[in-house]
């Protein structure tokens, strides 16, 4: 089962290598992860996608919570949720290929955030899903390179994850 | 008070370190210096309130601080320089967090501004140690020194005890830098609150289930040692009349000579102890963590049991073994807690299915109950050593064991009936532990009776450190049981490799008691059996020196119990021809 871990620490050198360390040393994968300091200078928000057996997501978050400099974490996918990923993709864009990758863009909502006569770069917001979806709609063009942040997210509704 | 009373005193870092650990209540410190670390070992020198105890090598000073806190329920202090100096400290380190032990490491770190450059003795300590620490924490400001030292004892202390690693560079403990200097009382921390007391409801479901077993058993571990709370243990066991099993970590935490104590569980346990547990229908599990040395194959483990889990790192539970009623808390006030609501239940203690459940327990203690073989008088039976030693002792020293056989039949044949005498690296399974343990010890209880359980292969780990306790005087006991092999490894040859020796035979074996007296120490030799108890008297009764007491033992003995692997709790080799 896939999981989203959300969790909420100390903004302190060092955290997060242990957090990753934590993941390499007990065998754990990580499927995407990103973190910022939040609006409280003091805090950072990790989000971590992993995939594994609820016992195994169990121990990992436990785990978590051991680690001296994390405040609080919730599993978002234990509730209703709003994920949201970023990509941006560098696509050949030339001949009748440059009207295509327009279209494809427009479908899925995405931006064209840089343009030169022979390529765009894309920008795609949306949760893992539609993202895995525009990249296969793109199949037919020549794709140049692709970033993605990994999965943020928030539980719907009044809950929060905070202090 | 005057204005002048409240003005903070003007400290170099080095000096607040120092300075924070005397207030901290620090005695003693155990260490080795080195260029990174010079600044500190200056302000050492210029006080006399934290004493410094000079090792001969690193490992040794943090299994003596690791000891010492084993012994004493308080974090050792360990200082080591930058490099090699914390590198050799690794050991050890690791050794204290895989038995939950507390300790606060202060590694010495090259100038802030060289690292990353590959400088001098330059290693990441914060890198290398991050696996094998519950923490640790990287010295920035000097003026964090005290802030930084009192939250390192806290964290070590409380909650899941375990190592904290200080790393200091050079730059944080400049003499001529002065700050002011103020030791914190207490440290607040938003993201580490550990639990202080168990969920109720939880205690209420555990009671309710504790009271209805018929074929009910304790399993406790060190948990129990680390959370102080053997006396609770004690009067629940009593209370309930329930049969009580120790995991080597757990040992002394129940009277070890108790009618109701039916030995160690486990990979050696006693016969009765395993078939106890497979047979039980309910197990009480407190401070333990169903280590694989414990449970043997997880899948095959105790089929009829409903398991109550006290713990207080939630991670220890349902880890390998799914728990049916889990308790988060510190051991103490949920035995307490338990106690209370047991009084005030409506249920009783089912004593009919618990006499019928005691008469089974003792016809397999008839029955076996893993006894060596004691008719062959000719040859020195190890185990009969460790009797021997009980005996002369009254079951009342501190045993500080190495890694192997003897470390075994070490925790079989001495009868723990208090906490912390017994002192041992479990998690690890750290050879040279042994000697350095026994001189922490000894240093911080000058008055008992310290002995190092050892064995001529874990001893020579660790030898140099008797110099060590020449300097200090620390008059420790080191009984080698010493059978010419590493025999543990040649035992599971025996057992999985046909007999083939490969690298487990200790060739060109020095003279140890010549060794001994080099190092300006006794030494005695003891070769047959005849001899063991008066040679073993007189040892004992020499109280101002170390005594290396050299047993040559049957080079052939076993340790059994032992489990089958991939067995259940149940399936055990009992000697070189029985099985289950
Ligand atoms: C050669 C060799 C052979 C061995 N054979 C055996 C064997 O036959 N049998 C055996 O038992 N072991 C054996 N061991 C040891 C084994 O490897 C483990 O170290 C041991 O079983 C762990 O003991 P424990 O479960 O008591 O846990 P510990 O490692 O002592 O852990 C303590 C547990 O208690 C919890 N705890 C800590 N403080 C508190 C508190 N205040 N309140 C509540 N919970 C707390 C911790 O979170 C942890 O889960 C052997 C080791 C060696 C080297
Ligand atoms: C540092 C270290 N290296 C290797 C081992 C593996 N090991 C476990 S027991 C043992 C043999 C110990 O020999 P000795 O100290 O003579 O004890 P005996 O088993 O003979 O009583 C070895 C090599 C270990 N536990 N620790
Ligand atoms: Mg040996």
């Amino acid at each position: 089962m896939r999981h989203i871990i959300s969790v909420l620490m100390e903004n302190e050198a060092g955290a997060l290598a242990r957090v990753v360390g934590l993941f390499a040393q007990r065998g754990y994968n990580i499927e995407s992860l990103n973190v910022a300091p939040t609006d409280d200078q003091t805090l950072s928000r990790l989000t971590l996608v992993t995939k594994g057996e609820d016992r195994v997501v169990e121990q990992i978050t436990k785990h978590l919570n051991k680690l001296i400099e994390v405040v609080k974490l919730v599993d978002l996918t234990e509730g209703s949720h709003i994920e949201r990923e970023l990509m941006m993709v560098k696509v050949r864009a030339t001949g009748a290929q440059r009207e295509e990758v327009k279209r494809t863009c427009d479908i899925f909502r995405g931006q064209i955030i840089d343009v030169t006569p022979t390529t765009y770069t894309i920008q795609v917001t949306g949760n893992e899903e539609k993202v895995n979806a525009f990249m296969d709609a793109l199949s037919g063009a020549t794709i140049m390179e692709v970033v993605r942040t990994g999965v943020s997210g928030l539980a719907r509704g009044d809950k929060t994850l905070s202090l | 008070m005057t204005q002048a009373a409240h003005e903070p005193e003007m400290l170099s870092g080095g000096e607040m370190l120092i300075r924070s650990l005397k207030d901290q209540g620090v005695e003693f410190i155990y260490g080795y210096p080195g260029g990174a670390v010079l600044h500190i070992y200056d302000a050492i020198h210029n006080q006399s309130d934290v004493k410094h105890i000079l090792v001969r090598h690193e490992q040794a000073a943090t299994h003596m601080a690791d000891a010492y806190a084993r012994a004493s329920g308080k974090a050792g202090v360990v200082l080591v320089t930058s490099g090699p100096g914390a590198t050799n400290a690794i050991t050890g380190i690791a050794t204290a967090y895989m038995d939950s032990i507390p300790m606060v490491v202060i590694t010495g770190q090259v100038m802030s501004h060289l690292i990353g450059d590959d400088a001098f003795q330059e290693t990441d300590m914060m890198g290398l140690s991050r696996p094998i620490v519950k923490h640790n924490i990287s010295v920035r400001d000097p003026a964090d020194i005290p802030t930084i030292v009192k939250k390192a004892f806290y964290i070590a202390e409380s909650g899941r005890p375990g190592p904290v690693v200080i790393d200091i560079p050079k730059d944080m403990t400049m003499p001529n830098e002065k700050f002011p200097y103020e030791y914190p009382d207490r440290i607040k921390m938003r993201s580490y609150n550990p639990v202080k007391k168990g969920h109720s409801g939880q205690i209420r479901k555990a009671v309710n289930a504790l009271l209805q077993a018929k074929r009910p058993i304790i399993y406790s571990g060190g948990g129990v040692i680390l959370g102080k709370a053997s006396k609770e243990l004690t009067q629940l066991a009593r209370q309930l009349n329930y049969p009580v099993t120790n995991t080597l970590m757990g040992l002394g935490a129940f009277p070890g000579t108790d009618r109701q104590f039916i030995g160690m569980l486990g990979m050696h346990g006693a016969y009765e102890a395993n078939m106890t547990m497979h047979n039980a229908d309910l197990i009480l599990a407190i401070g333990a963590r169903f280590d694989d040395r414990v449970t043997n194959n997880p899948a095959k483990f105790c089929p009829d049991a409903t398991i109550i889990h006290i713990d207080i790192d939630p991670a220890s539970i349902s880890k390998i073994i799914q728990a049916d009623i889990p308790i988060v808390g510190p051991v103490k006030p949920v035995l307490k807690e338990m106690l209370e609501q047991i009084e005030q239940s409506k249920l009783r203690v089912d004593d009919e299915a618990l006499g019928l459940w005691w008469e089974q327990i003792e016809e397999w203690r008839q029955r076996h109950g893993g006894r060596y073989r004691s008719d062959d008088s000719e040859k020195m039976k190890p185990q009969h050593v460790i009797e021997t030693l009980c005996k002369i002792t009254n079951g009342d020293a501190y045993i500080c064991s190495d890694v192997g056989q003897h470390q075994m039949f070490a925790a079989q044949y001495y009868k723990y009936n208090k906490p912390n005498r017994w002192i041992n690296s479990g998690g690890l399974g750290t050879m040279g532990f042994g000697l350095p343990a026994a001189m922490g010890v000894q240093l911080n209880y000058p008055d008992a009776a310290v002995v190092c359980v050892t064995g001529e292969g874990s001893i020579q780990m660790n030898i140099q450190e008797l110099a060590t306790c020449k300097q200090y005087q620390l008059p420790v006991k080191v009984l080698c049981l010493n059978n010419g092999y590493l025999g543990m490894v040649r035992q599971w040859q025996d057992m999985n490799y046909e007999s083939r020796y490969s690298n487990s035979y200790v060739d060109s074996l020095p003279d140890f008691v010549a060794l001994a007296e080099a190092y300006g120490h006794a030494g005695i030799r003891i070769e047959s059996p005849d001899e063991l108890e008066a040679k073993l008297t007189e040892a004992m009764a020499i109280t101002d020196k170390v005594v290396f007491i050299d047993v040559l033992i049957d080079p052939d003995e076993h340790v059994y119990p032992m489990q089958v692997p991939g067995g259940s709790m149940a399936d055990m080799f009992l000697s070189k021809t029985e099985r289950t």
